[in-house]
C-alpha cells in the first residue's frame, strides 16, 4: 500500500540559512521515559554512521522501571557524538540538548556546554510538570536560561496538528512527538530523513496509521526547521576519514551475542546460552534467543546459579556452553565457577559490570568486578579474564575468550560494563575467511598406557598442562570428575597433601600458561617517558583521547590498555618500568591499581570515579597534566 | 550394505568401576548401588551412553562408583548440569543422583524446575530423612519431633513430602520405591529408564548410622504388608496381610476400609497412573503412615513432549523456515554502510 502525503511532501525552503561546518558535534536526547528518546537517539545514530561520520553513544536509562511520568526519577536520555574524524568517546559536554520536559531540563542542563543549543518541547512546561520536576518558577520565563541558545518549541501542538488528517486518539498522536522532535533536529544537522522514513516503513507495515502519523511528524519536525526562522544557521559535519569497508553500528552486547554465534560456527560447535535476566546483561540473551537458526540453544534458567550450571553442563557434553550476568550473579555463580575451574572444563562468564554492590546501581555503569573475577572465589581458583574496550571490541573479545577456554580447558570471564554494553559505534564488518580458527580436540582412544589397566586417565596433560576433553558417549573413555580434589593425572579423588598442592600449582601454572600465547602490550605514544596511563576495559576511548590531547600539547605520555587481566601479557612489567611514573584510570576504587603495584612492584596511581558514570576526557586529561 | 552386529551385552559388572565403595557398612545405598547396575545392564544401551551427575551428600558419591560417565558436582546442583549436558546431548541417558539435603533443601529450586521443564532426565532421590555426610542432622524430609544434633528437643518443621512436591512441580513421571525391596527397586528404575521425560523416584533409604529403621514399618517382613501399598496400573488399591483392606474415597478423602460387611472391592479406588490430571498421584503423595499404608510403585506416568525435544524442534523448525544462519548475514543483520 502506497501512502501519500499532500500536505508535507514537498519541502519548501522558504528562508535561505547559513550551513555551518563544524568538526564533531554531541547531542542528547531527553524526555520522560514515555517520550521515546533511545528510539529518537538511535535513529539519529544510525544515519549519522550511515552519511559517514564516526559515532560514539552513550544511552541513559532510568533506574525505576517505570517512574511517574514527568518525575525526575523517569527521564531517560540518549547521547551521541558524531564526527568527520575518529572519536572514540560519547563526548564530555553537550552542544546540543533536547529536553522534552521539565525533568528532562533539569536533569540534563548541566552537561550542556555555556552557549550550547537548548531545543525545549515548551508545551510541556505546565505548573504540574514544573511542579514534578521540582521547579518554583519557570525557567522559560525567569531568565534561568540565558545563556544557551534556546529554541522554545512548542511539539506537542505542532505534532498535534501534523498527524491531524490520521485518526489517532490524541495519546497516540502525542506518541509520534519524539518523530517530530527528531525531524527538527535531521534539519539542524542536514540529515536524510530517508534511512528513518524506510525503517518507520517496516517497522509499522502492520500499522498503516502509526506509520502515516510518525512519517508526518518527522517531515513535520524537519519542515518547521526549514520553514521557521528558529536559528539563522544549520550544521553540517562532514565524512570521517575511517578505514574504508562494509560498516554496520554495534552495541556491546550485540558484538558479544554475535561473537558467541561466530565462535561457535568457526569451532563448529553448539552454543548453550544459559542465563537468568539482570540488568545490563539480558539483552545478551534476547539477541541469541532470535537465533535458533543458527544453532544456538538460549535457556532462561531459573535462576544465575542454574544458568551457570547449565553452561557447565554443556560445556561437559562437548558444546560451547555459556552465561552471562551481572556483579550480583556473579556472586551467585562462584561455587559454580569454582567446580569448572576443578573440573578443567571450557567455558566463557560474561559479567556486563554494573553499580555496586548488593543490588547497587542495576542501569549505571562500574568496573568493580574485577577483584571478584581474578579472586572471588573459595581456594586458589585461578581463571582467564579478558576485557573488551569498546561495543565492537566486544566481538574480538568473545572470539578470543572461546579460543582460549577451548585451548587451555579453563573458565573464562569476559568483563563488559554497562557503558559499552548498550553504547554503540561503528563496527567494521569482518570477513569471514579472515577470522582465526578454533581449533577443538576430543580424544576418541584411551591415553592410559603405562597406568596399570586403567584405559583413560582424565587430567593426563598435555605440554601446555592441558587435559583432554573427552565427551560422553565415546567408548572405552569412561570417567568421572567432580569436586573433590583429583589425584594428578588419574582424576581419582585424593585428600594426599602434597598431591593437592601440586594440583594448586598446575592450575595456576596452566592459566598463567596463557601468557604465552597472547600477544605483547601495546602502547599508544612514545615507547617511554614520563607518565603511562594504564586501563583495562571501557575506560579505552576517554582515556586514548586524554592521552592523544595530552601528546598534542607535548606531554611524553603514553597509553597501554589491558585487555588481558589474568594473565597479563608477558611484558606488562617492562613497560610499566619505561615511564617515570603510572596513572591506572578506573571506574572502581582502585582494583587494577592494587593488581599492578602487587604484581609489578611499581608506584603507580589511581584516578577512580565511582558514581555510575564514566569518566570525561576532561578528568582524565585534567589528571595527566596535575602529574606532569 | 550393512552388516548385522548384535550388541555386546552389558553386565552389571561392567558398570562398577574401579573405585572402592566407601559408604557405611549396612547403608543403604549398597543395594540402590547394585540394582542400578543391573537395572541399566538390562537396557540395551551402551555404557558409554550413560552419565550420572551428582550433588553433595552421601548418595552424591554414587557416580565415582559407576564405570560410565560421571561428574560429581556441587550442593543441590545436579539437575542444572543435568539440564545443560541433554539440551546438547539428547543422544544421552542422564542420570541424576541427590538426596533428601541436596534435591529438597538447598536444591530444591533446581528440582521443581527441572521437572516443570520436563528434560529427559532420571532423577533418583535417596530419601534418608538425615543429613549423612554432615553427621546426623535433621533434613526438609525428617518427620516432625525428629531428634537430632540440631534438633536436640526435636524438629519443630514440618517435612515435605518429595511425590507430592514432584506433582506439584508438573511431573510426568513419578514413583517411590524402597531400597531393601531388590525387585521392586530394579523394576521401578527400569520404568524411570523407559520413561521420555523428567521421571522422579524416590527411594526410602536406610541410613544405618544416623537415623537407623525409620522406614522399619514399611521393611520389616512381618509388618510391611499392613504399612505399604503397592501400586497396579488399573487394579483396585488393595493391601494388608490377608489382603482384605483397602483405599475408598469418602467425599475428597481417601479412607482405609476392609473388606466384607458389605463393602466389596468395587468400593475401591482404581489406580491410574496415566490420568490426565494428577489430582490421583497427589492423594496418594499425601498418605502417610501410620494413618494410612503408603503406596509404594509408580504414581504418576503421562507423556509429554520434553524440554529438550523442543528445544531442538525450535530449532529445526527455524532453519526448516528460513534456512541454516549464515555469519555474513549475520553480520549484516542492521543497517550497513559502506566507506570507499
Ligand atoms: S551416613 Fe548414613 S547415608 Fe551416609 S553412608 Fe553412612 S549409612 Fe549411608
Amino acid at each position: 500500500m502506497t501512502v501519500s502525503h499532500p500536505t508535507v511532501e514537498a519541502i519548501p525552503r522558504t528562508h535561505d540559512v547559513e550551513v555551518k561546518e563544524l568538526d564533531a558535534v554531541t547531542i542528547r536526547f531527553c524526555g520522560d521515559s514515555g517520550d521515546g528518546m533511545q528510539l529518537a537517539g538511535t535513529q539519529f545514530t544510525n544515519v549519522s554512521a550511515i552519511v559517514g561520520n564516526d559515532i560514539s553513544t552513550l544511552p541513559d536509562f532510568p533506574a525505576e522501571i517505570r517512574a511517574p511520568a514527568g518525575t525526575l526519577a523517569g527521564v531517560s536520555g540518549f547521547q551521541v557524538h558524531f564526527s568527520s574524524h575518529d572519536i572514540h568517546t560519547p563526548g564530555d559536554q553537550l552542544n546540543t540538548l533536547v529536553a522534552m520536559n521539565p525533568a528532562a531540563l533539569k536533569t540534563n542542563l548541566k552537561d550542556l556546554e555555556p552557549g550550547g543549543i537548548l531545543i525545549i518541547n515548551s508545551d510541556a512546561f505546565t505548573t504540574s510538570d514544573l511542579h514534578k520536576a521540582g521547579y518554583t518558577s519557570n525557567p522559560l520565563e525567569d531568565n534561568s536560561l540565558k545563556g544557551y541558545r534556546v529554541l522554545r518549541i512548542p511539539i506537542n501542538t505542532l505534532n498535534r496538528e501534523a498527524v491531524a488528517p490520521v485518526k489517532l486518539s490524541p495519546r497516540e498522536a502525542d506518541r509520534c512527538k519524539n518523530f517530530f522532535a527528531l525531524g527538527f533536529v535531521y534539519w539542524l544537522y542536514e540529515r536524510p530523513l530517508e534511512p528513518t522514513l524506510r525503517w518507520i516503513r517496516e517497522k509499522f507495515s502492520k500499522n498503516p496509521a502509526v506509520l502515516e502519523a510518525n512519517t508526518r511528524s518527522l517531515k513535520a519536525g524537519y519542515n518547521y526547521g526549514e520553514t521557521v526562522e528558529t536559528l539563522p544557521v544549520h550544521y553540517r559535519v562532514p565524512k570521517a576519514h575511517i578505514k574504508p569497508g562494509k560498516y554496520r553500528k554495534i552495541t556491546g552486547n550485540e558484538a558479544l551475542a554475535i561473537g558467541l554465534v561466530t565462535a561457535a560456527s568457526l569451532a563448529n560447535k553448539p552454543l548453550v546460552y544459559a542465563s537468568y535476566p539482570i540488568t545490563p546483561a539480558s539483552d545478551i540473551l534476547h539477541q541469541l534467543a532470535e537465533l535458533k537458526r543458527f544453532g544456538v540453544r538460549t535457556i532462561q534458567a531459573e535462576d544465575e546459579i542454574a544458568a551457570v550450571g547449565m553452561a557447565i553442563g554443556a560445556a561437559f557434553g562437548g558444546a560451547l556452553g555459556v552465561t552471562a550476568t551481572s556483579g550480583p550473579g556473579i556472586c551467585l555463580k562462584s561455587e559454580a565457577i569454582g567446580l569448572a575451574v576443578m573440573t578443567e572444563l571450557p567455558v566463557v562468564i560474561i559479567d556486563v559490570q554494573r553499580g555496586g554492590p548488593s543490588t547497587g546501581l542495576p542501569t549505571k555503569t562500574e568496573q568493580a568486578d574485577l577483584l571478584q573475577a581474578m579472586f572471588g572465589r573459595n581456594g586458589e581458583c585461578p581463571a582467564v579474564v579478558l576485557a573488551p574496550r569498546s561495543p565492537a571490541d566486544c566481538f574480538d573479545v568473545a572470539l578470543e575468550a572461546v579460543r582460549l577456554a577451548f585451548r587451555f580447558m579453563t573458565p573464562v570471564f569476559v568483563l563488559s560494563d554497562g557503558y559499552i554494553a548498550n553504547g554503540a559505534e561503528p563496527w567494521l564488518i569482518p570477513q569471514i575467511d579472515r577470522l582465526p580458527s578454533i581449533a577443538v580436540h576430543h580424544p576418541s582412544s584411551p591415553n592410559g598406557n603405562g597406568h596399570g589397566d586403567v584405559p583413560f586417565l582424565p587430567y593426563k596433560r598435555d605440554e601446555r598442562l592441558v587435559r583432554p576433553w573427552a565427551l560422553p558417549g565415546t567408548p572405552g573413555l569412561e570417567h568421572r570428575i567432580g569436586g573433590l580434589e583429583k589425584e594428578d593425572i588419574t582424576g581419582n579423588v585424593s585428600y594426599d597433601p602434597i598431591n593437592h598442592e601440586r594440583m594448586v600449582r598446575i592450575r595456576a601454572q596452566k592459566v598463567a600458561n596463557v601468557a604465552k600465547e597472547i600477544p605483547e602490550l601495546t602502547v599508544e605514544g612514545p615507547p617511554e617517558g614520563d607518565l603511562l596511563v594504564i586501563g583495562w576495559g571501557g575506560t579505552y576511548g576517554t582515556t586514548l583521547t586524554a592521552v592523544q590531547r595530552a601528546q598534542r600539547k607535548g606531554y611524553k605520555v603514553a597509553q597501554a590498555h589491558l585487555r588481558y587481566l589474568n594473565p597479563m601479557p608477558r611484558n606488562t612489567g617492562d613497560v610499566l618500568r619505561r615511564y617515570k611514573k603510572v596513572l591506572v584510570p578506573e571506574l572502581n576504587s582502585g582494583q587494577l591499581l592494587l593488581l599492578l603495584r602487587g604484581t609489578y612492584l611499581v608506584d603507580a596511581v589511581g584516578l577512580n570515579k565511582v558514581q555510575g558514570r564514566p569518566f570525561l576526557v576532561s578528568e582524565i586529561e585534567q589528571k595527566i597534566e596535575q602529574m606532569l | 550394505m550393512s552388516t548385522a552386529t548384535s550388541l555386546p551385552t552389558l553386565t552389571a559388572k561392567d558398570l562398577a568401576s574401579d573405585q572402592e565403595v566407601r559408604w557405611c557398612p549396612g547403608c543403604g545405598d549398597y543395594s540402590i548401588l547394585a540394582q542400578m547396575k543391573k537395572a541399566l545392564a538390562s537396557l540395551g544401551i551402551p555404557r558409554e551412553k550413560f552419565v550420572f551427575i551428582s550433588g553433595i551428600g552421601c548418595s552424591s558419591r554414587f557416580p565415582y562408583y559407576m564405570n560410565t560417565y560421571g561428574f560429581h558436582t556441587i550442593h543441590g546442583r545436579a539437575p542444572t548440569f543435568a539440564t545443560g549436558l541433554k539440551a546438547c546431548r539428547p543422544d544421552l541417558s542422564v542420570w541424576v543422583i541427590t538426596g533428601d539435603g541436596d534435591g529438597l533443601s538447598i536444591g530444591g529450586n533446581h528440582l521443581i524446575h527441572a521437572i516443570r521443564r520436563n528434560v529427559d532426565i532420571k532423577i533418583i532421590l535417596f530419601n534418608n530423612e538425615i543429613y549423612g555426610l554432615t553427621k546426623g542432622q535433621y533434613s526438609p524430609t525428617s518427620r516432625t519431633g525428629t531428634r537430632t544434633k540440631s534438633s536436640p528437643l526435636g524438629s519443630i518443621e514440618n517435612p515435605l513430602r518429595p511425590l507430592s512436591l514432584a506433582i506439584g512441580a508438573e511431573a510426568t513421571f513419578v514413583a517411590r520405591t524402597v531400597d531393601v525391596d531388590i525387585n521392586h527397586l530394579t523394576e521401578t528404575l527400569r520404568r524411570a529408564a523407559f520413561h521420555r521425560g523428567s521421571a522422579f523416584v524416590e527411594i526410602y533409604q536406610n541410613c544405618k548410622i544416623f537415623n537407623d529403621g525409620v522406614f522399619d514399618y514399611a521393611t520389616d517382613k512381618s509388618i510391611k504388608a499392613d504399612n505399604t501399598l503397592y501400586l497396579e496400573h488399573g487394579k483396585p488399591l488393595i493391601f494388608g496381610k490377608d489382603r482384605n483392606k483397602g483405599i475408598r474415597l469418602n467425599g475428597l478423602e481417601p479412607e482405609v476400609v476392609t473388606l466384607g460387611s458389605g463393602i466389596t472391592v468395587d468400593d475401591l479406588l482404581i489406580h491410574d497412573e496415566r490420568a490426565e490430571e494428577p489430582s490421583l498421584a497427589y492423594l496418594l503423595s499425601r498418605m502417610v503412615y501410620p494413618r494410612f499404608p503408603e503406596c509404594m510403585g509408580v504414581f504418576r506416568a503421562v507423556q509429554r513432549p520434553t524440554y529438550d525435544e523442543l528445544l531442538n524442534k525450535q530449532i529445526d523448525e527455524a532453519i526448516a523456515k528460513k534456512g541454516r544462519g549464515k555469519l555474513e548475514e549475520l553480520f549484516a543483520s542492521d543497517d550497513t554502510w559502506v566507506v570507499e
